[in-house]
């Protein structure tokens, strides 16, 4: 890897973390994200869906532009036009694409380095692959044109798993960035993402693959396998066997390629260079499948650095004081709009009578005391998550419509605090 | 796609998917609804597919497995297990008793399942739709794949019937795909909450799954909801109270800090505010005759009996 033109290295500690409230937005606790993103090389941002992955990977790499200088790239796998239109793109393809640096200029901000985007496209992905991979020329097309491939590369669930971490290798062995921020697909399963290089090599090596690409000679003396054979053909026809038996033969060529590749792609996910950057919410399922998600990047020795907390409810509603001002609010609304109308201040409506002022002053109190239970109860899930990573990042529940680059900035610097 | 034989109540069918971006809610919602089913009586399967014992937690129920469970009266909870569904059909349509072997078949079949797409997911569909021909249960309701995986899952049967052209799986999938296409049998509920990218993601799912696959989207249903907080009236009421007079009184009259409280009705409006924006997109682009249900945002536990009760008892309130 390049040392990196702007010395981002030593970026890192540029600004020192506020005391902040507690559960406070835009607060970190131990550590950095941006000192955790300058020392890193790769940033992986995984989690549950729906809580903001692509918009958070977006705002680190911006923020790495920004303040580290150097070439950033994000890697989406989020098709959504919009967060091209705020990066001032037509569009995201699977080939990188320069943020233009008048977009950049537009923030009334000096970008130290350079931004690029590329958006995963798995298919296009795929045929890259084979078409590297294949022996030959004749090959590779006789690859690419198998009814089964096409199922393989495009609905095979955890082939865009797969893809994702290939590309990254890929990207990352190219040597022109100096950063690469990775917005992992939505899985079922976010573990998916990390699964998903071992089990293609173990797929790509197993010894039920060569069986099945044998000579089918060999296959008839075989006993042991006839069992299977008489099963898998009364259940799948024997034309379809065939045709999974053409599939595999035409990719033999490219076993060793890439059982090599994928073993490669594990290591790249595991290496001190890289870092994991769990993005979830507080909400119940997120939460849940974010604690999980990190306990096995733990298990697995991956380097999980930071845990981002997306609208996270502000500190006030934890807070005991005011808790006991609303529940004296809602005992007694009508008594404090009496006192409130009989000192006649300036700024209510002059026709507002005490029932209309104390059903606001109720509604008022029970509104915050409805979100101060959900509060509570995510502060508690907060501890519990935050206990994992050395570095925890909450975001507040606004500032999150990501429509244009300095919205993007606005979030980044919530992260970067 | 013109959708014939529509049950009345959109809810009211043999086998019910339910889907939706991750995070939504969307177990929770599968919950609620065969919570309903069973309290009028009906024999209802809760069919959690991947397996994280979330529907578990929505009765407050830890041990859930393959072989369904009652929960209480009326209502069995069950999760999906391929290789489990897989030793079932063995030992159903080829009579295999060879236990001893299951083990190097099921470690074949999750080979062949990595590579021929597909096959695990029919295996899935598959249970369930061998369920409502059994007929033990009024109603199956699946806690489905996430909408990401919907079209894929539900759209097995069709892709497996164009690979595998003779064969026994090519006989069962002709049934499978008449069963999801019959709109009084199947239906998919598709769960949002009025927030951007759920919305969007409802928007190419439902467009999605009437375009590749025959399964009828019987309902879009809108979580968390958050409450209307002041009518017009109050509204200016309550933007005099964040004005300094008005403030310094208030704080008199209650000899505390009022700021904290109206800051967090601020956030409360703003919120409801964003959201019902992102309602308005969902209701002008969703399709006319896809029925949309709301449940309101429940400010407790969100999980356990007594959440999963409410939201049945929202769900009756909507489809009256």
């Amino acid at each position: 890897m390049t040392a990196g033109a702007g010395g981002r290295r030593t970026a890192g500690a540029g600004r020192t973390t506020g005391a902040g409230r507690t559960a406070g937005a835009g607060r970190t606790d131990r550590g950095d994200l941006e000192a955790l993103v300058a020392a890193r090389e790769i940033v992986v941002c995984c989690g549950p869906g729906g809580v903001g992955k692509t918009s958070t990977a977006a705002a680190i790499g911006t923020m790495a532009a920004l303040r580290h200088g150097g070439r950033v790239l994000v890697v989406t796998v989020d098709p959504a036009r919009r967060l091209a239109t705020a990066l001032g793109l037509s569009g995201i393809g699977n080939d990188a694409t320069v943020v233009p640096p008048a977009a950049l200029a537009g923030t009334g901000l000096t970008f130290r380095g350079q931004l690029e985007v590329a958006m995963l496209d798995t298919k296009q992905s795929w045929d890259d692959l084979v078409r590297r991979h294949a022996p030959d020329r004749r090959s590779a097309e006789e690859i690419l044109a198998n009814p089964l491939y096409e199922n393989v590369a495009g609905r095979f669930v955890q082939s865009h798993d797969y893809i994702a971490a290939e590309r990254l290798y890929e990207l990352h062995l190219q040597g022109d960035y100096d950063l690469i921020v990775v917005d992992t697909p939505p899985s079922r399963n976010a573990i998916d993402f990390l699964e998903a290089p071992r089990r293609m090599a173990e797929f790509f090596s197993s010894r039920l693959l060569r069986w099945l690409v044998a000579p089918y000679r060999v296959r008839l003396v075989n006993l042991a396998s006839r069992p299977f054979t008489q099963v898998a053909d009364r259940i799948l026809g024997s034309a379809f066997l065939a045709d999974v038996t053409e599939f595999f033969l035409a990719f033999q060529g490219m076993y060793d390629g890439f059982v090599e590749r994928a073993a490669a792609v594990q290591a790249l996910l595991a290496d001190p260079r890289t870092t994991f950057v769990t993005v979830s919410t507080l909400e119940p399922a997120a939460r849940r499948e974010a604690e999980v998600l990190m306990s096995e990047l733990i298990a697995r020795g991956l380097p999980l650095g930071a845990l981002v907390l997306n609208k996270v409810l502000p500190g006030y509603l934890l807070d005991p004081a005011p808790a006991a001002t609303a529940e004296r609010l809602r005992a007694d609304a009508a008594g404090v709009a009496a006192t409130l109308l009989a000192a006649g201040p300036e700024g209510l409506p002059p026709d507002a009578d005490e029932r209309l002022v104390a059903g606001v002053l109720n509604e008022v109190a029970e509104s915050y005391l409805g979100y101060r239970v959900v509060a509570r109860r995510e502060a508690e899930q907060r501890a519990r998550l935050g206990a994992l990573p050395s570095v925890v990042v909450s975001v507040p529940y606004l500032d999150q419509d990501v429509h244009d680059l300095a919205s993007l900035v606005r979030l980044g610097e919530a992260l970067f605090t | 796609m013109a959708v014939t034989g529509r049950p009345r109540d959109p809810l009211d069918r043999r086998l019910v998917f339910v889907t939706g971006k991750g995070g939504v809610g969307k177990t929770t919602v599968a919950a609620g609804i065969a919570e309903r089913a069973s309290a009028s009586g009906r024999r209802t399967l809760l069919c959690e597919v991947d397996g994280k014992g979330d529907a578990g937690a929505c009765f407050e129920h830890a041990a859930v497995s393959f072989e369904p469970v009652p929960v209480q009266r009326d209502l069995w909870l069950m999760t999906m297990d391929t290789e489990a569904a897989l030793r079932e059909y063995l030992r159903i349509f080829l009579r295999l008793p060879l236990v001893a072997r299951l083990g190097p078949l099921a470690r074949a079949f999750d080979f062949v399942a990595t590579a021929a797409p597909g096959v695990r997911e029919i295996l899935v569909v598959g249970k369930l739709c061998w369920e409502v021909r059994q007929r033990s249960y009024d109603l199956i309701v699946v806690d489905a794949a996430a909408s990401g995986h919907i079209v894929s899952q539900l759209g097995a049967p069709q892709a497996i019937n164009d690979l595998v052209r003779v064969g026994l799986v090519r006989q069962q999938t002709d049934w499978m795909l008449e069963l999801l296409s019959e709109p009084a049998t199947t239906g998919v509920v598709v769960v949002t909450t009025p927030e951007e990218m759920p919305v969007a993601e409802t928007l190419e799912l439902t467009a999605a799954l009437r375009s590749e696959t025959t399964v009828d989207v019987a309902a879009v249903v809108v979580n968390r909801v958050l409450p209307e907080l002041f009518a017009a009236r109050e509204e200016e009421v309550f933007e005099g109270l964040g004005r300094p007079a008005v403030v310094a009184h208030l704080a008199g009259a209650l000899e505390a800090d009022p700021v904290p409280l109206l800051d967090a009705a601020r956030l409360a409006v703003t919120l409801r505010r964003t959201g019902a924006g992102h309602l308005e997109r969902l209701r002008a682009a969703l399709p006319g005759d896809i029925p949309t249900l709301y449940l309101p945002y429940l400010f407790a536990r969100e999980q356990g009996r007594r959440a999963t009760r409410r939201i049945a008892d929202e769900l009756a309130a909507e489809l009256g």
